[in-house]
């Protein structure tokens, strides 16, 4: 053992510097070029920044559309899902209470059309998109409030759904936050 | 077809795609024949130099383990020290503390043995300084220590009788500057110019669009996400792991991710068939564990994206699938071949929770890494696969009553020994931890541990057993992924699971190598009619049968208890 002890130790040295330190420092020297310049990606509105694109925030208004429940609060200081396991008797209420909610700020809908990830809690708490059928079914409620044809708002989901890669591979997704803005900005 | 699984399809696609050009370099590494990376041979040649280490000197197979167990053991003792006192060190814009002792023991070495099992949340529990200089080091090193420990076994089931197996430093350093170095590099721009962070600016406020006002961590992301796959680690930056936004923004990143993390172990199978010139033998490896990893995924897939049958009593829309713990830019279908991935090679990140996933899929992931030979982890997965080998050609030669051979070498009691040691090994770490668990659970649920035994379950019933047998399956198994609800920030899970990383790390590296080590220096039996032949279809199912065999009598009243009975309950 001791032969290989001080060729250990400094190779270590040497690989620490190499894989610690000059690795990290030559891609944030790169990532200087990329979107956000390797700060994340800020959305800027009204000449203020609101968030961060990929990061979801809470809107708590029925007159926005809102986000998957979250159980780190919205805030990306921390991040983390529920880990209820399918069966768990109070997992299965809160989901109840969730749908049982939804339902007295969407009286419109029927509760057969409430798709599930509305009423479940996302990954990292933090999802920022929607699915298609989790903007639509909220379009109802928003036109009421807003005085706005529901045509219209389906044309604005529509217009901000983000197909699947190249038309083929995954899911169309919905960035909360931009389908928020977008939303303000209509006449 | 839906887009959803033809997403899933076509990274496999393009996984196997890239698997086969990286193999035949890695041959030509290995074989110290021209690439087009030999630029880097003089930055090696200094590192050798200042090290006092002489790259051409030839080791035999002893040799070689005291190398990769004297180097593993000064990472271990400079990893657990700079995270006990990370607090007092530079790059801790965050303010985060300094680790607790038994965390800092848990945490060396979980990422000491290529594992990453996380006792702590990335945003609050490690530093900028000890994510890149103690973390980010050791998922780099520690996957080049499973590749250098298999590299040694191609040299010995390459020759005829040799002892000279070539030189470790050489072997584990090239590793490092001809492959994870270059290919993690241009995984992370790709990562980068996907908006994932790569900046060492600390935690950002923002006021958000309704006036709240939130915190987002960020950091030096995107280079430690790419080893975090390249390397099989899966040790998140961020506490979600690879569902975290900005660990993995988009469906790119997904693909990219998930193609990192598998294509070293399929190109080390494809390599071995290269570097020891016998292809054929080879395929049938890869096409049983291809197999293997099928039989898992479709069941998973299927659960996932059929939904949660609990829910589906409530009455909504489960078009989505089991959404609790998925992220919708991923969907179910994806991130239940994630799940497989994950955990039949050692990586153990995550894109959804596990222990939100369905009965079915729970089942899935502890099997795939109760097997953890299924392409299996850097390296790893290739020497675990061999023991099976082992033993799967003893009992053929039993069957048929002649001496086993393997690969021209005489099979005999030592290696049949060590194998079976191996074998046993694994069930006992598991069930043993997941029965000393249970049994504190029950007989002190109230001792003052950090996290009381009586509140560490976050799940009751069935799942709540299942989330301790998979905890120590995932130790075992070096894989780092969890039934993430445990309470497992304590003195008991650290340390007990602490050991089992240890013995499940290198007792299943030392006795493959030492298999092979000592097979190559046995004298060479030519080939005859009546040698078993290794490359065939037959012998494949037969070595298929073993793993089965050997898996279900090992496991199966513990899956009945936990996965099945919650099935059957849901």
């Amino acid at each position: 053992m001791k032969k290989y002890l001080w060729p250990s130790i400094k190779l270590t040295i040497i690989l620490i510097v190499l894989l610690g330190g000059l690795y990290p420092l030559f891609l944030s020297a790169v990532a200087k070029m990329a979107p956000g310049k390797g700060d994340g990606v800020k959305v800027v509105h009204n000449g203020k920044v609101v968030g961060y694109e990929n990061i979801a925030q809470q809107f708590s208004d029925d007159k926005y559309f809102q986000p998957r429940p979250s159980t780190v609060n919205y805030n990306a200081a921390g991040s983390g899902g529920s880990n209820k396991a399918a069966g768990n008797p109070d997992y299965l209420k809160s989901v109840q209470e969730r749908i049982d909610t939804f339902m007295v700020h969407n009286p419109e809908i029927k509760r057969t059309d409430i798709p599930v990830e509305l009423v479940t809690a996302s990954a990292s708490g933090l999802d920022p998109d929607l699915s298609p059928a989790a903007a639509l079914v909220q379009v109802p409620r928003i036109a009421k409030l807003r005085g706005i044809a529901p045509e219209k708002l389906k044309d604005l989901v529509a217009k901000n759904t983000k197909g699947p890669l190249l038309g083929l591979f995954g899911v169309p997704t919905i960035n909360v936050l931009k389908l928020n803005i977008a939303l303000d900005e209509m006449k | 077809m839906n887009t959803a699984i033809a997403g899933v399809i076509a990274t496999y696609g393009i996984t196997l795609l890239l698997a086969w050009p990286l193999s035949r370099y890695i041959v030509k590494v290995f074989k110290g024949d021209k690439t087009w990376l030999d630029f880097m041979s003089p930055l090696e040649k200094l590192f050798f130099k200042i090290s006092g280490i002489n790259p051409k000197e030839e080791m035999n197979w002893k040799q070689h383990m005291k190398a990769l167990l004297t180097i593993n053991l000064v990472w271990f003792i400079y990893a657990f020290f700079v995270l006990m006192f990370q607090d007092k060190l530079p790059l801790n814009p965050d303010g985060n503390p300094g680790q607790s002792a038994d965390l800092a023991f848990n945490t060396a070495i979980s990422f000491l043995v290529n594992c990453n099992l996380q006792h702590y949340s990335g945003e609050t529990g490690v530093t900028y300084f000890t994510q890149l200089f103690v973390l980010a080091f050791l998922q780099f090193v520690s996957a080049a220590t499973g590749i250098a420990a298999l590299v040694v076994v191609f040299k010995a089931l390459k020759e005829k009788t040799t002892t000279q197996l070539g030189n470790f430093w050489d072997i584990f350093l090239k590793t490092i500057t001809r492959i994870l170095l270059p290919i993690s590099i241009v995984i992370a721009l790709i990562f980068i110019f996907n908006g994932m962070p790569a900046s060492f600016e600390g935690k950002d406020t923002v006021v958000t669009m309704q006036g709240d006002t939130v915190n987002v961590s960020r950091g030096p992301v995107a280079g430690f996400v790419a080893i975090k796959h390249l390397g099989t680690n899966g040790g998140g930056w961020f506490g979600a792991n690879s569902a975290h936004p900005l660990e993995n923004p988009n469906y790119i990143t997904w693909m990219t991710e998930m193609v990192a993390q598998v294509v070293i172990p399929i190109a080390m199978v494809f390599a071995l068939g290269l570097f020891i010139q016998r292809r054929k033998f080879a395929n049938i490896i890869f096409a049983i564990m291809t197999l293997g990893m099928i039989i898992l995924l479709i069941p998973s897939m299927q659960q996932e994206m059929a939904g949660n049958p609990a829910i589906a009593k409530l009455g909504i829309d489960q078009a989505a699938g089991a959404m609790e713990g998925k992220e919708v830019r991923f969907g179910a279908a994806a991130t239940g071949y994630w799940s497989t991935v994950t955990t039949i090679i050692s990586t153990g990140s995550v894109c959804g929770w596990h222990d939100s996933t369905m009965p079915m899929t729970g089942l899935m992931q502890m099997l795939g890494m109760m097997l953890n030979c299924l392409y299996g982890g850097c390296g790893v997965g290739i020497l675990n696969y061999y023991i099976y080998i082992i033993i799967a050609v003893f009992i053929s030669g039993l069957m048929v009553g002649r001496t086993p051979e393997f690969m021209g070498h005489k099979l005999e009691a030592r290696e049949v020994k060590i194998a079976a040691l191996i074998t046993l090994l694994s069930p006992f770490l598991i069930l043993a931890g997941t029965a000393l668990s249970s049994w504190i659970l029950v007989h002190y649920p109230d001792i003052n541990w950090a996290v009381k035994p009586g509140a560490w379950l976050n799940n009751p019933g069935y799942h709540g057993f299942s989330e301790m047998l998979y905890e120590y399956t995932s130790s075992n198994a070096n894989n780092g992924s969890g039934f993430e609800g445990l309470g497992d920030g304590n003195v008991f899970w650290n340390v007990s699971t602490g050991f089992v990383l240890i013995l499940g790390r290198y007792l299943p590296i030392i006795g493959p190598v030492a298999i092979a080590g000592i097979m190559a220096s046995k004298k060479y039996v030519p080939e005859s009619a009546g040698t078993l032949r290794t490359d065939s279809l037959t012998f494949g199912a037969m070595t298929f049968a073993v793993i089965i065999i050997l898996t279900a009598l090992s496991y199966f009243p513990a899956l009945v208890l936990g996965p099945i009975a919650e099935y059957f309950s849901l």
